[in-house]
Protein backbone atom coordinates (compact mmCIF):
# COMPACT_ATOMS: atom_id res chain seq x y z
CA UNK A 1 0.00 0.00 0.00
CA UNK A 2 2.68 2.51 1.11
CA UNK A 3 4.97 1.27 -1.64
CA UNK A 4 2.17 1.85 -4.13
CA UNK A 5 1.74 5.44 -2.94
CA UNK A 6 5.47 6.08 -3.32
CA UNK A 7 5.47 4.55 -6.78
CA UNK A 8 2.53 6.75 -7.72
CA UNK A 9 4.31 9.86 -6.43
CA UNK A 10 7.47 8.84 -8.30
CA UNK A 11 5.54 8.29 -11.54
CA UNK A 12 3.72 11.60 -11.24
CA UNK A 13 6.93 13.48 -10.36
CA UNK A 14 8.72 11.99 -13.35
CA UNK A 15 5.76 12.82 -15.59
CA UNK A 16 5.67 16.46 -14.49
CA UNK A 17 9.45 16.81 -14.73
CA UNK A 18 9.36 15.37 -18.23
CA UNK A 19 6.52 17.69 -19.25
CA UNK A 20 8.37 20.66 -17.77
CA UNK A 21 11.53 19.65 -19.66
CA UNK A 22 9.57 19.45 -22.92
CA UNK A 23 8.07 22.87 -22.24
CA UNK A 24 11.51 24.38 -21.63
CA UNK A 25 12.90 22.87 -24.85
CA UNK A 26 9.83 24.08 -26.75
CA UNK A 27 10.19 27.56 -25.26
CA UNK A 28 13.86 27.65 -26.22
CA UNK A 29 13.15 26.56 -29.81
CA UNK A 30 10.27 29.03 -30.07
CA UNK A 31 12.34 31.91 -28.70
CA UNK A 32 15.26 31.07 -30.96
CA UNK A 33 12.95 31.02 -33.97
CA UNK A 34 12.12 34.71 -33.38
CA UNK A 35 15.66 35.55 -34.44
CA UNK A 36 15.92 33.07 -37.30
CA UNK A 37 15.31 33.98 -40.93
CA UNK A 38 12.95 34.84 -42.47
CA UNK A 39 11.67 37.37 -39.96
CA UNK A 40 7.88 37.10 -40.08
CA UNK A 41 7.07 40.77 -39.72
CA UNK A 42 3.54 40.54 -41.15
CA UNK A 43 2.72 37.56 -38.94
CA UNK A 44 4.07 39.47 -35.93
CA UNK A 45 1.91 42.51 -36.77
CA UNK A 46 -1.16 40.30 -37.18
CA UNK A 47 -0.68 38.67 -33.78
CA UNK A 48 0.32 41.93 -32.15
CA UNK A 49 -2.93 43.44 -33.39
CA UNK A 50 -4.90 40.44 -32.15
CA UNK A 51 -3.29 40.22 -28.71
CA UNK A 52 -2.69 43.92 -28.14
CA UNK A 53 -5.20 46.00 -30.01
CA UNK A 54 -8.18 43.76 -29.56
CA UNK A 55 -7.53 43.41 -25.82
CA UNK A 56 -7.46 47.17 -25.28
CA UNK A 57 -11.10 47.63 -24.32
CA UNK A 58 -11.32 44.68 -21.93
CA UNK A 59 -8.06 45.69 -20.22
CA UNK A 60 -9.11 49.32 -19.91
CA UNK A 61 -12.51 48.36 -18.50
CA UNK A 62 -11.03 45.90 -16.02
CA UNK A 63 -8.43 48.46 -14.97
CA UNK A 64 -11.03 51.17 -14.42
CA UNK A 65 -13.22 49.03 -12.18
CA UNK A 66 -10.25 47.54 -10.33
CA UNK A 67 -9.12 51.08 -9.51
CA UNK A 68 -12.61 52.04 -8.35
CA UNK A 69 -13.08 48.96 -6.16
CA UNK A 70 -9.57 48.85 -4.71
CA UNK A 71 -9.43 52.52 -3.82
CA UNK A 72 -12.80 52.30 -2.07
CA UNK A 73 -11.70 49.31 0.01
CA UNK A 74 -8.43 51.03 0.92
CA UNK A 75 -10.33 54.20 1.77
CA UNK A 76 -12.67 52.29 4.11
CA UNK A 77 -9.72 50.67 5.85
CA UNK A 78 -7.65 53.84 6.19
CA UNK A 79 -10.62 55.85 7.44
CA UNK A 80 -10.57 53.75 10.61
CA UNK A 81 -7.01 54.84 11.41
CA UNK A 82 -7.56 58.34 10.05
CA UNK A 83 -5.01 57.93 7.24
CA UNK A 84 -7.15 58.59 4.16
CA UNK A 85 -4.38 60.79 2.73
CA UNK A 86 -2.50 57.59 1.95
CA UNK A 87 -5.20 56.01 -0.17
CA UNK A 88 -3.64 57.31 -3.40
CA UNK A 89 -0.09 56.00 -2.90
CA UNK A 90 -1.20 52.65 -1.51
CA UNK A 91 -3.52 52.06 -4.45
CA UNK A 92 -0.85 53.24 -6.90
CA UNK A 93 1.75 50.93 -5.38
CA UNK A 94 -0.59 47.96 -5.40
CA UNK A 95 -1.60 48.54 -8.99
CA UNK A 96 1.82 49.35 -10.43
CA UNK A 97 3.66 46.50 -8.71
CA UNK A 98 1.08 43.72 -8.36
CA UNK A 99 -2.45 44.08 -9.65
CA UNK A 100 -1.53 45.72 -12.96
CA UNK A 101 0.81 43.04 -14.27
CA UNK A 102 -0.97 40.10 -12.63
CA UNK A 103 -4.52 40.99 -13.68
CA UNK A 104 -3.44 42.02 -17.17
CA UNK A 105 -1.46 38.78 -17.49
CA UNK A 106 -4.48 36.75 -16.39
CA UNK A 107 -6.87 38.58 -18.72
CA UNK A 108 -4.59 38.26 -21.74
CA UNK A 109 -3.76 34.64 -20.94
CA UNK A 110 -7.48 33.85 -20.86
CA UNK A 111 -8.43 35.85 -23.94
CA UNK A 112 -5.46 35.65 -26.27
CA UNK A 113 -3.75 32.57 -24.77
CA UNK A 114 -6.93 30.53 -25.14
CA UNK A 115 -7.33 31.68 -28.73
CA UNK A 116 -3.69 30.85 -29.51
CA UNK A 117 -3.97 27.32 -28.07
CA UNK A 118 -7.28 26.72 -29.87
CA UNK A 119 -5.97 28.01 -33.21
CA UNK A 120 -2.78 25.97 -33.11
CA UNK A 121 -4.64 22.91 -31.81
CA UNK A 122 -7.10 23.16 -34.65
CA UNK A 123 -4.24 23.51 -37.14
CA UNK A 124 -2.61 20.42 -35.66
CA UNK A 125 -5.67 18.15 -35.78
CA UNK A 126 -6.69 19.39 -39.25
CA UNK A 127 -3.24 18.49 -40.64
CA UNK A 128 -2.44 22.12 -41.44
CA UNK A 129 0.79 21.89 -39.46
CA UNK A 130 1.77 18.75 -41.34
CA UNK A 131 1.00 20.68 -44.53
CA UNK A 132 3.36 23.45 -43.44
CA UNK A 133 6.04 20.89 -42.59
CA UNK A 134 5.88 19.15 -45.93
CA UNK A 135 5.79 22.48 -47.77
CA UNK A 136 9.17 23.16 -46.25
CA UNK A 137 7.93 25.86 -43.87
CA UNK A 138 9.49 25.91 -40.41
CA UNK A 139 6.44 25.79 -38.12
CA UNK A 140 8.36 27.32 -35.21
CA UNK A 141 9.47 30.23 -37.34
CA UNK A 142 6.03 30.72 -38.90
CA UNK A 143 3.62 29.89 -36.07
CA UNK A 144 5.39 30.04 -32.71
CA UNK A 145 8.02 32.79 -32.86
CA UNK A 146 5.72 35.63 -33.99
CA UNK A 147 3.13 34.72 -31.36
CA UNK A 148 5.70 34.65 -28.53
CA UNK A 149 7.16 37.98 -29.63
CA UNK A 150 3.74 39.62 -30.01
CA UNK A 151 2.59 38.44 -26.56
CA UNK A 152 5.87 39.41 -24.88
CA UNK A 153 5.73 42.95 -26.26
CA UNK A 154 2.00 43.58 -25.98
CA UNK A 155 1.52 42.42 -22.36
CA UNK A 156 3.63 45.20 -20.76
CA UNK A 157 1.98 47.75 -23.06
CA UNK A 158 -1.44 46.55 -21.99
CA UNK A 159 -0.29 46.62 -18.38
CA UNK A 160 0.60 50.29 -18.78
CA UNK A 161 -2.93 50.85 -20.11
CA UNK A 162 -4.36 48.90 -17.18
CA UNK A 163 -2.33 51.00 -14.73
CA UNK A 164 -3.50 54.22 -16.33
CA UNK A 165 -7.18 53.32 -16.24
CA UNK A 166 -6.94 51.86 -12.73
CA UNK A 167 -5.43 55.10 -11.45
CA UNK A 168 -8.07 57.02 -13.36
CA UNK A 169 -10.73 54.96 -11.56
CA UNK A 170 -9.05 55.53 -8.20
CA UNK A 171 -8.90 59.26 -8.89
CA UNK A 172 -12.62 59.38 -9.78
CA UNK A 173 -13.56 57.55 -6.60
CA UNK A 174 -11.25 59.32 -4.20
CA UNK A 175 -11.76 62.85 -5.52
CA UNK A 176 -15.32 62.88 -6.85
CA UNK A 177 -17.19 60.21 -4.92
CA UNK A 178 -15.46 60.27 -1.53
CA UNK A 179 -14.46 63.92 -1.67
CA UNK A 180 -10.79 63.82 -0.69
CA UNK A 181 -8.53 66.63 -1.77
CA UNK A 182 -7.18 66.19 -5.29
CA UNK A 183 -3.89 67.94 -4.58
CA UNK A 184 -3.20 65.68 -1.60
CA UNK A 185 -4.07 62.61 -3.67
CA UNK A 186 -1.50 63.40 -6.38
CA UNK A 187 1.07 64.87 -4.04
CA UNK A 188 1.20 61.76 -1.86
CA UNK A 189 1.49 59.55 -4.92
CA UNK A 190 4.39 61.66 -6.20
CA UNK A 191 6.11 61.39 -2.80
CA UNK A 192 5.81 57.64 -2.39
CA UNK A 193 5.63 56.04 -5.83
CA UNK A 194 8.88 55.90 -7.80
CA UNK A 195 9.21 55.41 -11.54
CA UNK A 196 11.05 52.15 -11.00
CA UNK A 197 7.92 50.68 -9.35
CA UNK A 198 6.17 51.15 -12.67
CA UNK A 199 9.01 49.46 -14.51
CA UNK A 200 8.98 46.68 -11.93
CA UNK A 201 5.37 45.95 -12.91
CA UNK A 202 6.09 46.25 -16.61
CA UNK A 203 9.01 43.85 -16.28
CA UNK A 204 6.75 41.33 -14.57
CA UNK A 205 4.19 41.77 -17.35
CA UNK A 206 6.86 41.10 -19.95
CA UNK A 207 7.75 37.83 -18.22
CA UNK A 208 4.07 36.89 -17.90
CA UNK A 209 3.47 37.56 -21.60
CA UNK A 210 6.46 35.42 -22.52
CA UNK A 211 5.32 32.68 -20.14
CA UNK A 212 1.68 32.40 -21.18
CA UNK A 213 2.55 32.52 -24.88
CA UNK A 214 4.96 29.61 -24.49
CA UNK A 215 2.52 27.57 -22.41
CA UNK A 216 -0.40 28.17 -24.79
CA UNK A 217 1.57 27.62 -27.99
CA UNK A 218 3.04 24.44 -26.45
CA UNK A 219 -0.40 23.06 -25.59
CA UNK A 220 -1.88 23.98 -28.97
CA UNK A 221 1.12 22.69 -30.90
CA UNK A 222 0.87 19.28 -29.23
CA UNK A 223 -2.93 18.94 -29.37
CA UNK A 224 -4.24 15.60 -30.55
CA UNK A 225 -7.50 13.74 -30.88
CA UNK A 226 -9.85 15.96 -32.87
CA UNK A 227 -12.19 18.58 -31.45
CA UNK A 228 -11.95 17.16 -27.94
CA UNK A 229 -8.17 17.44 -28.08
CA UNK A 230 -8.40 21.07 -29.16
CA UNK A 231 -10.75 21.79 -26.25
CA UNK A 232 -8.41 20.09 -23.79
CA UNK A 233 -5.38 21.92 -25.15
CA UNK A 234 -7.18 25.26 -24.84
CA UNK A 235 -8.34 24.50 -21.33
CA UNK A 236 -4.92 23.29 -20.17
CA UNK A 237 -3.18 26.21 -21.85
CA UNK A 238 -5.34 28.79 -20.10
CA UNK A 239 -5.37 27.09 -16.68
CA UNK A 240 -1.63 26.37 -16.66
CA UNK A 241 -0.85 29.91 -17.79
CA UNK A 242 -3.01 31.48 -15.09
CA UNK A 243 -1.63 29.34 -12.29
CA UNK A 244 1.94 29.89 -13.52
CA UNK A 245 1.43 33.67 -13.59
CA UNK A 246 0.20 33.75 -10.00
CA UNK A 247 2.96 31.46 -8.72
CA UNK A 248 5.68 33.19 -10.71
CA UNK A 249 4.52 36.59 -9.47
CA UNK A 250 5.60 35.69 -5.94
CA UNK A 251 9.03 34.52 -7.03
CA UNK A 252 9.53 37.53 -9.30
CA UNK A 253 8.65 39.82 -6.42
CA UNK A 254 11.38 38.25 -4.30
CA UNK A 255 13.81 38.23 -7.19
CA UNK A 256 13.30 41.96 -7.69
CA UNK A 257 13.77 42.59 -3.94
CA UNK A 258 16.97 40.56 -4.10
CA UNK A 259 18.12 42.60 -7.10
CA UNK A 260 17.50 45.84 -5.19
CA UNK A 261 19.37 44.46 -2.21
CA UNK A 262 22.37 43.35 -4.28
CA UNK A 263 22.48 46.66 -6.14
CA UNK A 264 22.18 48.57 -2.87
CA UNK A 265 18.93 50.23 -3.91
CA UNK A 266 16.78 51.21 -0.95
CA UNK A 267 13.28 49.79 -1.43
CA UNK B 1 14.76 0.65 -62.95
CA UNK B 2 15.48 3.91 -61.18
CA UNK B 3 13.81 4.36 -57.82
CA UNK B 4 12.34 7.57 -56.42
CA UNK B 5 11.93 6.09 -52.92
CA UNK B 6 13.70 3.18 -51.28
CA UNK B 7 13.01 1.87 -47.80
CA UNK B 8 15.68 -0.45 -46.43
CA UNK B 9 14.92 -2.55 -43.36
CA UNK B 10 12.89 0.22 -41.73
CA UNK B 11 11.83 -0.30 -38.14
CA UNK B 12 9.72 2.15 -36.17
CA UNK B 13 8.73 2.20 -32.53
CA UNK B 14 7.14 5.12 -30.70
CA UNK B 15 7.68 3.81 -27.19
CA UNK B 16 10.88 1.81 -27.60
CA UNK B 17 9.18 -1.57 -27.12
CA UNK B 18 6.38 -2.13 -29.63
CA UNK B 19 7.25 -1.82 -33.30
CA UNK B 20 4.66 -0.44 -35.74
CA UNK B 21 6.94 -1.00 -38.72
CA UNK B 22 9.01 -4.17 -38.62
CA UNK B 23 11.91 -4.27 -41.04
CA UNK B 24 10.05 -2.92 -44.04
CA UNK B 25 11.65 -2.99 -47.50
CA UNK B 26 9.92 -1.09 -50.27
CA UNK B 27 10.80 0.64 -53.54
CA UNK B 28 8.81 3.20 -55.50
CA UNK B 29 9.96 3.30 -59.14
CA UNK B 30 10.57 6.80 -60.48
CA UNK B 31 7.76 8.07 -62.67
CA UNK B 32 5.28 5.48 -61.45
CA UNK B 33 1.98 5.82 -59.66
CA UNK B 34 2.08 3.56 -56.66
CA UNK B 35 -0.70 2.71 -54.24
CA UNK B 36 -0.06 1.54 -50.70
CA UNK B 37 -2.97 -0.44 -49.32
CA UNK B 38 -3.68 -2.51 -46.26
CA UNK B 39 -5.99 -3.02 -43.29
CA UNK B 40 -6.28 -0.21 -40.73
CA UNK B 41 -3.36 -0.07 -38.32
CA UNK B 42 -0.87 -1.77 -40.60
CA UNK B 43 1.38 1.28 -40.74
CA UNK B 44 0.37 2.99 -44.02
CA UNK B 45 0.28 6.51 -42.62
CA UNK B 46 3.40 5.89 -40.54
CA UNK B 47 5.34 4.83 -43.60
CA UNK B 48 4.05 7.86 -45.54
CA UNK B 49 5.34 10.13 -42.77
CA UNK B 50 8.72 8.41 -43.02
CA UNK B 51 8.82 9.15 -46.73
CA UNK B 52 7.95 12.77 -46.02
CA UNK B 53 10.64 12.99 -43.36
CA UNK B 54 8.09 13.79 -40.66
CA UNK B 55 9.13 10.64 -38.75
CA UNK B 56 12.61 9.22 -38.40
CA UNK B 57 13.08 5.49 -38.56
CA UNK B 58 14.14 3.80 -35.32
CA UNK B 59 16.36 1.57 -37.47
CA UNK B 60 16.94 1.30 -41.21
CA UNK B 61 17.23 3.76 -44.07
CA UNK B 62 14.75 5.87 -46.01
CA UNK B 63 16.11 7.09 -49.37
CA UNK B 64 14.13 9.68 -51.29
CA UNK B 65 15.39 10.96 -54.65
CA UNK B 66 18.83 9.57 -53.86
CA UNK B 67 19.05 11.17 -50.43
CA UNK B 68 19.04 9.27 -47.13
CA UNK B 69 16.66 11.35 -45.03
CA UNK B 70 18.20 10.68 -41.60
CA UNK B 71 21.41 12.37 -42.81
CA UNK B 72 19.63 15.67 -43.33
CA UNK B 73 19.60 18.37 -40.68
CA UNK B 74 16.30 20.06 -39.83
CA UNK B 75 17.18 22.97 -42.10
CA UNK B 76 18.23 20.70 -44.97
CA UNK B 77 15.04 18.70 -44.54
CA UNK B 78 12.94 21.86 -44.77
CA UNK B 79 14.75 22.67 -48.03
CA UNK B 80 14.46 19.10 -49.33
CA UNK B 81 10.72 18.97 -48.82
CA UNK B 82 10.24 21.54 -51.59
CA UNK B 83 10.54 18.55 -53.91
CA UNK B 84 7.35 17.06 -52.45
CA UNK B 85 3.72 17.86 -52.90
CA UNK B 86 1.12 16.36 -50.58
CA UNK B 87 -2.63 16.12 -50.84
CA UNK B 88 -3.92 15.45 -47.34
CA UNK B 89 -7.02 13.52 -46.44
CA UNK B 90 -8.68 16.70 -45.18
CA UNK B 91 -7.00 18.85 -47.90
CA UNK B 92 -5.44 20.77 -44.95
CA UNK B 93 -6.13 24.17 -46.45
CA UNK B 94 -5.33 27.22 -44.32
CA UNK B 95 -8.77 28.40 -43.32
CA UNK B 96 -7.86 32.07 -42.98
CA UNK B 97 -6.52 32.26 -46.54
CA UNK B 98 -8.57 32.32 -49.74
CA UNK B 99 -8.33 29.53 -52.30
CA UNK B 100 -5.90 31.57 -54.42
CA UNK B 101 -3.81 32.56 -51.38
CA UNK B 102 -3.59 28.92 -50.33
CA UNK B 103 -2.12 27.97 -53.69
CA UNK B 104 0.16 31.02 -53.65
CA UNK B 105 1.45 30.09 -50.18
CA UNK B 106 4.27 27.72 -51.25
CA UNK B 107 5.33 30.22 -53.91
CA UNK B 108 5.43 33.08 -51.39
CA UNK B 109 7.56 30.89 -49.11
CA UNK B 110 9.98 29.48 -51.64
CA UNK B 111 9.89 31.50 -54.85
CA UNK B 112 10.82 34.93 -53.61
CA UNK B 113 12.36 35.61 -57.00
CA UNK B 114 8.87 35.83 -58.49
CA UNK B 115 6.79 38.98 -58.49
CA UNK B 116 3.35 39.00 -56.87
CA UNK B 117 1.65 38.98 -60.28
CA UNK B 118 3.74 36.02 -61.45
CA UNK B 119 2.80 34.06 -58.33
CA UNK B 120 -0.88 34.77 -58.87
CA UNK B 121 -0.55 33.74 -62.51
CA UNK B 122 1.07 30.40 -61.57
CA UNK B 123 -1.48 29.75 -58.79
CA UNK B 124 -4.38 30.52 -61.13
CA UNK B 125 -2.99 28.19 -63.79
CA UNK B 126 -2.63 25.37 -61.22
CA UNK B 127 -6.20 25.93 -60.08
CA UNK B 128 -7.43 25.81 -63.66
CA UNK B 129 -5.37 22.66 -64.24
CA UNK B 130 -7.29 20.88 -61.47
CA UNK B 131 -10.58 22.20 -62.83
CA UNK B 132 -11.50 24.91 -60.36
CA UNK B 133 -13.49 27.78 -61.83
CA UNK B 134 -12.25 31.33 -61.35
CA UNK B 135 -15.37 32.38 -59.45
CA UNK B 136 -14.10 30.34 -56.48
CA UNK B 137 -10.58 31.80 -56.35
CA UNK B 138 -11.38 34.42 -53.75
CA UNK B 139 -13.53 32.27 -51.49
CA UNK B 140 -12.38 30.89 -48.15
CA UNK B 141 -12.05 27.09 -47.83
CA UNK B 142 -15.15 27.01 -45.61
CA UNK B 143 -17.17 28.52 -48.48
CA UNK B 144 -16.41 25.79 -51.02
CA UNK B 145 -17.42 22.12 -51.24
CA UNK B 146 -15.30 19.14 -50.18
CA UNK B 147 -14.49 18.34 -53.81
CA UNK B 148 -13.33 21.89 -54.45
CA UNK B 149 -11.20 21.76 -51.33
CA UNK B 150 -9.51 18.63 -52.68
CA UNK B 151 -8.89 20.38 -55.99
CA UNK B 152 -7.43 23.37 -54.17
CA UNK B 153 -5.27 21.08 -52.02
CA UNK B 154 -3.97 19.38 -55.15
CA UNK B 155 -3.31 22.71 -56.88
CA UNK B 156 -1.31 23.79 -53.82
CA UNK B 157 0.62 20.50 -53.89
CA UNK B 158 1.45 21.17 -57.55
CA UNK B 159 2.43 24.82 -57.07
CA UNK B 160 6.17 24.20 -56.85
CA UNK B 161 6.19 21.54 -59.60
CA UNK B 162 7.25 18.77 -57.20
CA UNK B 163 9.08 15.62 -58.21
CA UNK B 164 6.92 13.43 -55.99
CA UNK B 165 3.28 13.83 -55.05
CA UNK B 166 1.86 12.01 -52.05
CA UNK B 167 -1.86 11.39 -51.65
CA UNK B 168 -2.92 10.54 -48.11
CA UNK B 169 -6.25 8.71 -48.34
CA UNK B 170 -7.52 11.21 -50.90
CA UNK B 171 -11.03 9.80 -51.24
CA UNK B 172 -11.83 8.81 -47.66
CA UNK B 173 -15.17 10.23 -46.61
CA UNK B 174 -16.21 11.36 -50.09
CA UNK B 175 -19.34 10.25 -51.93
CA UNK B 176 -18.97 8.00 -55.03
CA UNK B 177 -19.24 10.90 -57.50
CA UNK B 178 -16.57 12.94 -55.73
CA UNK B 179 -14.44 9.83 -55.30
CA UNK B 180 -14.43 9.26 -59.02
CA UNK B 181 -13.69 12.91 -59.66
CA UNK B 182 -10.68 12.84 -57.30
CA UNK B 183 -9.46 9.55 -58.82
CA UNK B 184 -9.60 11.05 -62.31
CA UNK B 185 -7.82 14.13 -61.03
CA UNK B 186 -5.00 12.02 -59.61
CA UNK B 187 -4.63 10.13 -62.86
CA UNK B 188 -4.71 13.24 -65.06
CA UNK B 189 -2.22 15.00 -62.77
CA UNK B 190 0.12 12.03 -62.89
CA UNK B 191 -0.07 11.80 -66.67
CA UNK B 192 0.27 15.54 -67.16
CA UNK B 193 3.93 15.50 -66.14
CA UNK B 194 6.24 12.77 -67.39
CA UNK B 195 8.65 11.66 -64.69
CA UNK B 196 6.32 12.65 -61.86
CA UNK B 197 6.22 10.01 -59.13
CA UNK B 198 2.94 9.61 -57.28
CA UNK B 199 2.41 7.69 -54.05
CA UNK B 200 -1.13 7.10 -52.87
CA UNK B 201 -2.21 5.71 -49.52
CA UNK B 202 -5.69 4.34 -49.98
CA UNK B 203 -8.46 2.21 -48.57
CA UNK B 204 -10.24 2.37 -51.88
CA UNK B 205 -9.26 -0.79 -53.74
CA UNK B 206 -11.12 0.19 -56.90
CA UNK B 207 -9.11 3.37 -57.17
CA UNK B 208 -5.85 1.68 -56.18
CA UNK B 209 -6.14 -1.02 -58.80
CA UNK B 210 -7.56 1.26 -61.50
CA UNK B 211 -4.97 4.01 -61.14
CA UNK B 212 -1.78 2.47 -59.86
CA UNK B 213 1.10 1.05 -61.86
CA UNK B 214 2.27 -0.75 -58.73
CA UNK B 215 0.56 -1.70 -55.50
CA UNK B 216 2.13 -2.52 -52.15
CA UNK B 217 0.04 -4.21 -49.52
CA UNK B 218 1.14 -3.77 -45.91
CA UNK B 219 0.40 -6.21 -43.15
CA UNK B 220 1.69 -6.25 -39.59
CA UNK B 221 4.30 -3.57 -40.28
CA UNK B 222 5.77 -5.28 -43.33
CA UNK B 223 5.15 -5.39 -47.07
CA UNK B 224 3.04 -8.46 -47.65
CA UNK B 225 2.94 -8.17 -51.42
CA UNK B 226 4.40 -5.72 -53.94
CA UNK B 227 3.54 -5.88 -57.62
CA UNK B 228 1.26 -4.82 -60.42
CA UNK B 229 -2.52 -5.02 -59.95
CA UNK B 230 -2.47 -8.28 -61.93
CA UNK B 231 0.02 -9.79 -59.48
CA UNK B 232 -2.53 -9.17 -56.73
CA UNK B 233 -5.40 -10.77 -58.58
CA UNK B 234 -3.20 -13.77 -59.34
CA UNK B 235 -1.84 -14.06 -55.81
CA UNK B 236 -2.84 -17.08 -53.77
CA UNK B 237 -1.86 -15.44 -50.50
CA UNK B 238 -4.77 -15.90 -48.11
CA UNK B 239 -4.54 -12.45 -46.50
CA UNK B 240 -4.34 -10.73 -49.88
CA UNK B 241 -7.37 -12.61 -51.18
CA UNK B 242 -9.31 -11.88 -47.98
CA UNK B 243 -8.46 -8.18 -48.23
CA UNK B 244 -9.43 -8.01 -51.90
CA UNK B 245 -12.65 -9.90 -51.30
CA UNK B 246 -13.63 -7.62 -48.43
CA UNK B 247 -12.56 -4.46 -50.20
CA UNK B 248 -14.41 -5.14 -53.43
CA UNK B 249 -17.46 -6.56 -51.66
CA UNK B 250 -17.73 -3.41 -49.55
CA UNK B 251 -17.60 -1.33 -52.67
Amino acid sequence: MILGIFQYIKRQTLYYLESFGELVVFGWKGSRSIFSRPFRFLEFVRHFEFIGNRSFFIVALTGLFTGLALSFQVYLGFKIVNATNLVGPVVALGIARELGPVLTGLIIAARAGGAIAARLGSMRVNEQMDALDVMGVDTFNYLIGPRILAATISTPLLTAIFDFFAMFGAWILVVFLVGLDQAVFWDKIAQVVKVRYLFEGLFKALVFGYLFSIVCTFKGYHAKGGAQGVGEATNQGVVNSMVSIIVLDYFLMNLIRLFYYVMGIQD
Amino acid sequence: MEHAIVLKEVWKSFNGNDFVIKGMNLVVPRGSLMAIIGFSGTGKSVILKHMLGLYRATRGEVWVLGQELSQLSHKEMVEFRKKFGVLFQSAALFDDLTVLENVCFPLVEHRRDLSRDEMIKIAASKLRQVGLAEEHFFKLPSEISGGMQKRTGLARALALDPEIIFYDEPTTGLDPVLTEMVDDLILSTHRSRPGLTSVMISHDLHAAFRLADYVAMLNAGQVLLFGTPDDFFNSDNEIVQKFLAKGFKKK
